[in-house]
């Protein structure tokens, strides 16, 4: 627990800021006190379909944001737009301060701003530890030249390695280390890519469907995690299916369908607005959803 | 060191270069070629090479192969040419004549410099030495070393009017392309379905062509027949051929879920056993079928044309729009765009995409055999030549948008024309250079094809 | 048969000159292929690039034969991996494929042809470049060598061979060892992951392909001047498949699995040869079946068969484990 954690020297801590969103109006694009984030008119079609059309949407700093929506809504196509894996037709997108449009998607991470994947990418002929220990930036020992000289990297990849490990027994999963990430169960998977994106030491993390396949008994160790990371100072953003994680740990919701926003609001409201029932169960249907429900 | 013997004795460097555009060709070839011409460019040669040393226990010669080039294309080797070779002072050593491959060789004493004469009275009628000036030649040999000298025969082809050799290539060109996209839409349509880039499709074509030379020249229990027949029997034997391969290697492949890296190191591995299992059998040397050799050329005024060339565009354009109405309106053509396009939905759909690629193996080999026959009619039979028609696949397939069948048609043509109408200002040898590099430039620019989808990940 | 003769080529094979060549390249397709990922088939070119780039500096522009050696190892394969990265690095694996095969199909063509012959000496190739390190040599030219397997130069190559050869495993020993090595395996394994930590994916596939060039052309080089000639022929696009077949026999992604794959393969193909040769000139194999010239045909079908069979049922190689590096990952 000694890890030296990626501790935001900004601004917040997470009670003021999930206190500032009280005051937010709970319709889509609205404008957030302090965001991290912001996309403006990013727009992506493929072939004749259009995929996101988002006119414009803030994501509040320093809290845990969920991204919802029925199959098909454009979550993980808005995802790769964010985050430049994938170049919208149309748009702005801009994080802490800075117009990223531009900048390709490597250069992401080192601004600040780390995702995973929903097929989550362990590095799987590679060990648990490699795996983490590729994610410290500024390694000297990664230009070409340079790694064919051992000693001038080899004090700071013992640092890295001893960064690596805390980061590892936090995640209680330091006992591992030197196994292949492709024997791992697909929880633990889901656990190591968290992790390593960790050793980036983001603001900001994105995390499409932590959720997505893991063994319930790691549910919780899981979500608590993503809490942790909150707690520390960090932004995060995920995109998930299941509603009781929605609802247990996120301050702030946005609901996607038919790649608009279409509502956004605190957890506890979100399932009453009428936009949402509709995107989730069409437009006949009066009743408020549950949101409890498996969907 | 039996790399050295394999190329060499089939590769001819002489080729029909009209030798007057020569020296500007060369500039703009340079420009053409780019980089790394531009650093040979930059420091003017400051020695002469001197020859290659390979063997030294070997006795000095030296060597030569004597062809021309007929209106088609094809190789004649000529017989009966006399050459004289005198030593450094002058003294005549003796003579040489050329067998019926057109070779010859001399062996020398010993290393150093030496001329050699062409007897130009010993020339058949009509067949002229192309550059008199260069007659004698004068060449270096080292201890040991084998020297080739060449006498290019035959005439230039001497074009008044760009306007009218703009056409009679675009004319070829046509043709070429006509030939490379029937054997390409098999390559094409086999990516489209299992995702294998099939590297052993040149090998098809190769042999196509060699199953219609037995059936044409060689004889099966002493039974030849026309070109015709011999075609379509060719045809039916590569189709056979496909659906065996398939049945044999891919499915089993595919059933075990081996890679597609696996498939693709696979598919290399039998291009170059087949290549040259078909080497051995065949030899090095290219050869003609018996039907349709000499042709009066039939003039229509922008350009000129043998009748059998026409037969070619005519058959091929008729068999490719059979083609594309068989992919349009027959279900199993229906199937098989479906299984292109999504392999998934199309097998939910109830569509038996095992079936479904079962034919397309069988009708691209067909056609890649019958491509192989008439590339073979309009040049010549050789090993190799399935190989390099699959790297012109590959550049128009690139060109269209891989898995496209329509775009690897499209993608034929333009590279057909391409490589024809390119000799404006490219060397003839190097003409396929060209279509390489354009290959490069697409990928570069426009890396989806014309037609083809967006597969761009970074 | 000639037992003596049989056994002195099968391990001229295993330890000789061939080997070296192919291990040297071969070692640099494993930085390509077995650590990054990248499909290079024309790695025939790389070798061309450091056999080409010494010959032309000293037999066409009469420079140092060092220049030649620098210029072969470093600025040639440097331009070529420009060339052919540039388009092709940033797509789908199998397009690195056919523009490396088409690049080896350039050269050949280019290379032979008599437009750049004051150059290149096209299909003759070219000569006496190597005096430079002859001279070097403390063996005596006209003496047997090592239980009598190589004549004077021959071991003056083989040993400067064997020197290079451990030198280049060592670097690349370390080189995978590094935190360099580290990312070019995530690539291989997943560039979208590799890029989502902030790391260049398209710069180090760059850089891989450009080192491992190097190692190429190191092997490429000491077959010009073991041959003592830069001959098309000695490159042409099957040669790579030589280097293939080297490789996924040792093993992909082990330092020192292209090592003992082209031992290996070298004395297969040796010991082939010898033997069909020795048949076909004591008439035990009939001229009909196989004449002297379809001896050397035969090895190609050998390397060819090699890697079906290597492709199919082993890819991981005599050396490589499955769970670590095999060619049937992706």
């Amino acid at each position: 627990m000694t890890a030296d954690l990626p501790a935001n020297d900004a601004v917040n801590d997470p009670e003021a800021a999930r206190a500032a969103m009280r005051d937010v109006a709970q319709e889509p694009g609205v404008a957030k006190p302090d965001p991290i984030l912001v996309a403006d008119g990013v727009a992506r079609r493929f072939g004749g379909l259009t995929a996101v059309d988002v006119e414009h949407v803030e994501v509040q700093r320093g809290i845990i944001t969920a991204l919802i929506g029925p199959n098909g809504a454009g979550k993980t196509t808005l995802f790769n737009l964010l985050t430049n894996f994938d170049t919208p037709d149309a748009g702005t997108r801009t994080f802490d301060g800075n117009v990223i449009d531009k900048v390709p998607a490597h250069k992401i991470a080192n601004h600040g701003m780390v995702r995973t994947f929903q097929l989550t990418k362990a590095l799987s002929k590679m060990s648990v530890l490699d795996n983490m220990m590729l994610g410290a930036t500024n390694q000297r020992g990664e230009k070409m030249w340079r790694s064919m000289v051992p000693f001038s990297w080899k004090q700071q990849e013992a640092e890295i390695e001893l960064e690596a490990e805390a980061l590892l027994d936090r995640f209680n999963m330091l006992h591992m280390r030197d196994e292949f990430a492709g024997t791992l169960s697909g929880g633990q998977r889901k656990l190591l890519e968290m992790a390593r994106a960790l050793m980036v030491k983001p603001k900001m993390v994105m995390l499409d469907e932590p959720m997505a396949g893991v063994n319930p008994a790691l549910t919780q160790s899981l979500l608590q995690h993503v809490v942790g990371l909150r707690d520390e100072g960090m932004t995060v953003l995920f995109v998930e299916h299941d509603m009781d994680m929605v609802q247990e740990i996120s301050d702030w919701v946005i609901v996607m369908a038919e790649g608009a926003i279409i509502a956004e609001g605190p957890p506890g409201a979100i399932g009453s607005n009428q936009a949402v029932v509709d995107a989730y169960l069409g437009s006949h249907h009066g009743e408020p959803l549950d949101l409890d429900a498996d969907i | 060191m039996s790399v050295v013997q394999i190329g060499r004795s089939v590769v001819d460097p002489c080729h029909d270069q009209p030798s007057a555009r020569r020296t500007y060709l060369i500039k703009l070839a340079m420009v053409a070629l780019g980089v790394v011409t531009a650093v040979f460019a930059m420091v003017a040669p400051a020695a002469a090479h001197l020859p290659a040393q390979t063997d030294s226990e070997s006795i000095p010669e030296l060597r030569g192969t004597m062809r021309t080039v007929d209106e088609g294309g094809e190789s004649i080797f000529v017989e009966g040419i006399n050459l004289t070779i005198t030593d450094a002072s002058g003294a005549e050593l003796g003579q040489a004549v050329t067998d019926a491959d057109g070779e010859w060789v001399f062996e020398l004493p010993e290393g150093g410099t030496y001329e050699v004469f062409l007897d130009e009275a010993t020339l058949p009628d009509g067949v002229p030495l192309r550059n008199p000036d260069r007659n004698p030649l004068t060449v270096d040999v080292g201890n040991g070393a084998s020297r080739t000298v060449l006498f290019p025969l035959g005439d230039a082809a001497v074009s008044t009017d760009t306007t009218i050799e703009i056409v009679q290539l675009t004319v070829d060109g046509i043709k070429l392309g006509l030939v490379i996209g029937m054997s390409a839409i098999g390559l094409s349509l086999i990516y489209g379905t299992t995702g294998l880039t099939n590297f052993a499709h040149g090998e098809m074509v190769t042999f196509g062509a060699m199953v219609a030379f037995l059936f044409n020249v060689t004889g099966v229990f002493g039974w030849t027949t026309s070109l015709i027949v011999a075609a379509i029997l060719s045809f039916i034997v590569c189709g056979v051929a496909g659906g065996l391969f398939n049945a044999g290697v891919w499915r089993p492949l595919r059933r075990r879920g081996a890679s597609l890296i696996a498939a693709l190191v696979a598919s290399l591995g039998f291009s170059i056993l087949f290549r040259y299992m078909m080497l051995y059998q065949f030899g090095g040397r290219a050869k003609l079928y018996k039907d349709y050799q000499i042709q009066e050329k039939v003039d229509f005024g922008w350009f000129s044309i043998v009748p059998k060339d026409i037969f070619i565009i005519v058959f091929s354009v008729a068999v490719l729009i059979g083609i594309a109405i068989a992919l349009q309106r027959t279900r199993a053509g229906k199937a098989m765009r479906a299984v292109s396009d999504n392999r998934d939905l199309a097998e939910s759909s109830g569509i038996d995409v095992e079936l479904v690629i079962k034919w397309v193996w069988v009708s691209g080999s067909a056609l890649a055999g019958l491509g192989g026959v008439l590339f073979g009619l309009t040049e010549s039979i050789g090993w190799e030549m399935g190989f390099r028609i699959l790297l012109l696949m590959f550049a128009a397939v690139t060109l269209g948008g891989l898995g496209s069948a329509y775009g690897a048609l499209l993608g034929s043509l333009i590279v057909g024309i391409f490589i024809q109408v390119s000799t404006i200002v490219i060397p003839t040898d190097m003409k396929n250079v060209g279509a390489l590099l354009m290959l490069m430039l697409i990928l570069l620019i426009r890396p989806d094809g014309l037609l083809g989808r967006s597969e761009r990940i970074g | 048969m000639d037992i003596g003769a049989i056994f002195e080529n099968t391990m001229r094979g295993f330890i000789g000159e061939q080997f070296i060549f192919f291990a040297l390249a071969a070692i640099g397709l494993n930085i390509h292929f077995g650590f990054t990922g990248l499909l290079n088939f024309g790695q025939a070119v790389f070798m061309a690039a450091g056999a080409y780039g010494l010959s032309m500096m000293v037999v066409t522009w009469g420079l140092n034969f060092w220049v030649g050696v620098f210029v072969g190892l470093v600025i040639f394969p440097f331009i070529l991996a420009v060339i052919l990265g540039a388009p092709t690095l940033r797509l789908r694996a199998d397009y690195l494929a056919i523009v490396t095969i088409a690049a080896a199909e350039i050269f050949r063509i280019m290379v032979r042809s008599p437009t750049f012959d004051r150059w290149t000496g096209s299909s003759d190739g070219l000569g006496g470049f190597a005096t430079d390190f002859y001279d070097l040599s403390p063996f005596d030219p006209s003496e047997r060598y090592f239980f009598d397997l190589f004549i004077g130069n021959q071991m003056w190559v083989v040993l400067i061979g064997w020197i290079v050869l451990a030198m280049a495993a060592f670097a690349c020993w370390l080189l995978i060892r590094s935190p360099w090595g580290r990312v070019v395996k995530a690539i291989r394994e997943d560039e979208d992951a590799a890029r989502s930590l902030g790391k260049n994916a398209y710069w180090y596939k760059m850089q891989a392909l450009y080192i491992g060039g190097v190692f190429g052309a190191m092997g490429g080089m000491l077959r010009a001047i073991g041959t003592q000639s830069a001959q098309p022929d000695n490159f042409i696009t099957d040669v790579t498949f030589f280097v293939w077949v080297a490789l996924i026999l040792g093993g992909a992604g082990k330092v020192l699995g292209p090592v003992i794959g082209a031992a290996v393969l070298y004395a297969i193909l040796n010991f082939s040869d010898i033997v069909l040769r020795q048949g076909v000139e004591s008439n035990n194999i009939p001229d009909s079946i196989m004449s002297g010239t379809q001896v050397g045909q035969v090895r190609f079908m050998l390397v060819g068969l090699g890697l079906v069979l290597l492709a199919t049922f082993r890819p991981q190689g005599i050396l490589g484990n499955k769970e670590e590096m095999a060619l049937d990952d992706r």
